[in-house]
């Protein structure tokens, strides 16, 4: 599990390690059951403070993307996690609206950016379902 | 002597009202911050803004004269053994005696703490790539960095100080240093307390930070909780501004001709307001970085 942090915008640490989680995730680069490093493990690896990774993992628990057995670590959640389907579209609304505003500026028209997104998903999902 | 504050109770580091003066120059200016109990406590600031001033009263070297400071529920002047046997320093020149050998050193300082773990010494003597036989007067600056770090945590203190560590080091060796930092919280109940420069390294492993300018403490608090009170919003004007607009309630304000960008805290409702009144639009809004804020205040307070 390969995670980077930059500290040149103002995203908090703990947002970006659950951001690129969810990434590794959908992307399926971490499979379901599969485990996640131990919380010091994880703090070392990245040097940041063992507080910060506690927390995203709580956050990522909670998003049902992870489940923490007891006693032995924190693994992938085999099931999807089961969030509304109006929930998951309002999670998603922010991020349109920045991909929309930069198209626009770019002067690319809207069917142009369906066929890009059209495109990445290919690319993006062909990995995960093999 | 107990504190009234309840943020005091799990304190290990608790000062109130810690003033200073060397001569006219006031050093610290009526300074209150808790250290919490099991986290890594950020001090920033630029040079001589009183970091080590601060420090050295923890560590009891200096007396407060106005104002009080206890370290572990003690004041540090009166009880250094109970003080100094539970902490772990490292400055930024470390100070060790040149004609002595590492091996020497380790026997040397083991005297003095009852709790000196042996075996964890020589793990991190191997782990630092130090060799035992030789001169401490003939190491290099990173050498002579890891072997403060490694005496000043060889007994496993309850709280690692350490003063601007990483200052004119290389990447390798700040990360060895990082590395005890964050090994030292996540052994259960202790506690770090450090000053630097390098914001990014404060901001990576830091829970709480506190920032001191001209000896007065600008900000204290959780990390998050001091980003999540300061945006950074991007004006836009009409007219082209010849000179930085002047803004109600604005930190630092920076840029050229129609835009500007403009640190100000969340707190200031009225800000979108005050800008409106100066022909500007907000055309962008976001969260800045820990550098930013730290600009923002020493540019503002400079002001």
């Amino acid at each position: 599990m390969q995670i980077h942090i930059t500290s040149s915008d103002g995203v908090p640490i703990y947002i970006q390690i659950v951001n690129q989680v969810k990434h590794l995730v959908a992307s399926g680069r971490l499979a379901p059951g599969e485990e996640i490093p131990p919380i010091r493990t994880l703090a070392e690896m990245l040097v940041v403070n063992p507080n910060t990774v506690a927390r995203a993992y709580l956050e990522l628990e909670r998003a049902g993307i992870v489940t923490k057995r007891h006693g032995t670590g924190t693994y992938v959640a085999e099931t999807k996690p089961t969030l509304s389907r109006r929930e998951k579209l309002k999670a998603l609304t922010p991020r349109v609206d920045a991909l929309l505003v930069e198209a626009g500026q770019l002067d690319l028209a809207l069917d142009e950016v369906m066929a890009l997104l059209q495109e990445r998903n290919e690319i993006i999902y062909k990995e995960a379902t093999k | 002597m107990k504190f009234p504050s309840p943020s005091s109770i799990d304190s290990v580091v608790a000062i109130t009202g810690l003033s200073r003066r060397f001569g006219a120059k006031i050093a610290l200016d009526d300074v209150s911050l808790y250290v919490p109990k099991g986290g890594v406590f950020g001090l920033v600031g630029e040079n001589g803004a009183g970091k080590t001033t601060l420090i050295k009263h923890i560590l009891g070297l200096l007396r407060a004269e106005t104002g009080t400071v206890q370290v572990f529920g003690h004041n540090p002047v009166a009880s250094p053994v109970e003080v100094l046997g539970r902490i772990g320093y490292l400055s930024e020149l470390p100070d060790l005696p040149g004609w002595m050998r590492v091996a020497e050193l380790l026997r040397y300082m083991k005297a003095f703490y009852p709790k000196w773990d042996t075996a964890y010494a020589a793990q991190m003597l191997d782990q630092f790539g130090l060799n035992p036989a030789q001169r401490l007067g003939t190491l290099s600056k990173g050498q002579t960095a890891k072997a403060g770090l490694l005496v000043a945590q060889a007994h496993r203190p309850d709280l690692l100080l350490l003063d601007e560590p990483s200052s004119g080091l290389d990447p390798l060796v700040r990360r060895d240093i990082l590395e005890a930092v964050i090994r030292t919280v996540a052994d259960e109940g202790r506690t770090v307390f450090f000053s630097s420069h390098l914001l990014e390294e404060i901001e990576r492993v830091s829970d709480h930070v506190a920032m001191v300018h001209h000896g007065k403490i600008v900000f204290c608090g959780p990390l998050d909780e001091i980003k999540a009170q300061h945006r950074r919003l991007v004006l836009s004007f009409e007219n082209t501004q010849a000179k930085p607009p002047v803004i109600t309630g604005a930190l630092n304000v920076s840029g050229l001709g129609k835009e500007w960008t403009v640190i100000c805290k969340n707190t200031q409702n009225g800000f979108a307001a005050a800008a409106t009144q100066l022909g500007a639009r907000v055309v962008g809004e976001s969260a800045p970085s820990f550098n930013e804020i730290f600009v923002a205040h020493a540019a503002s307070s400079a002001a």
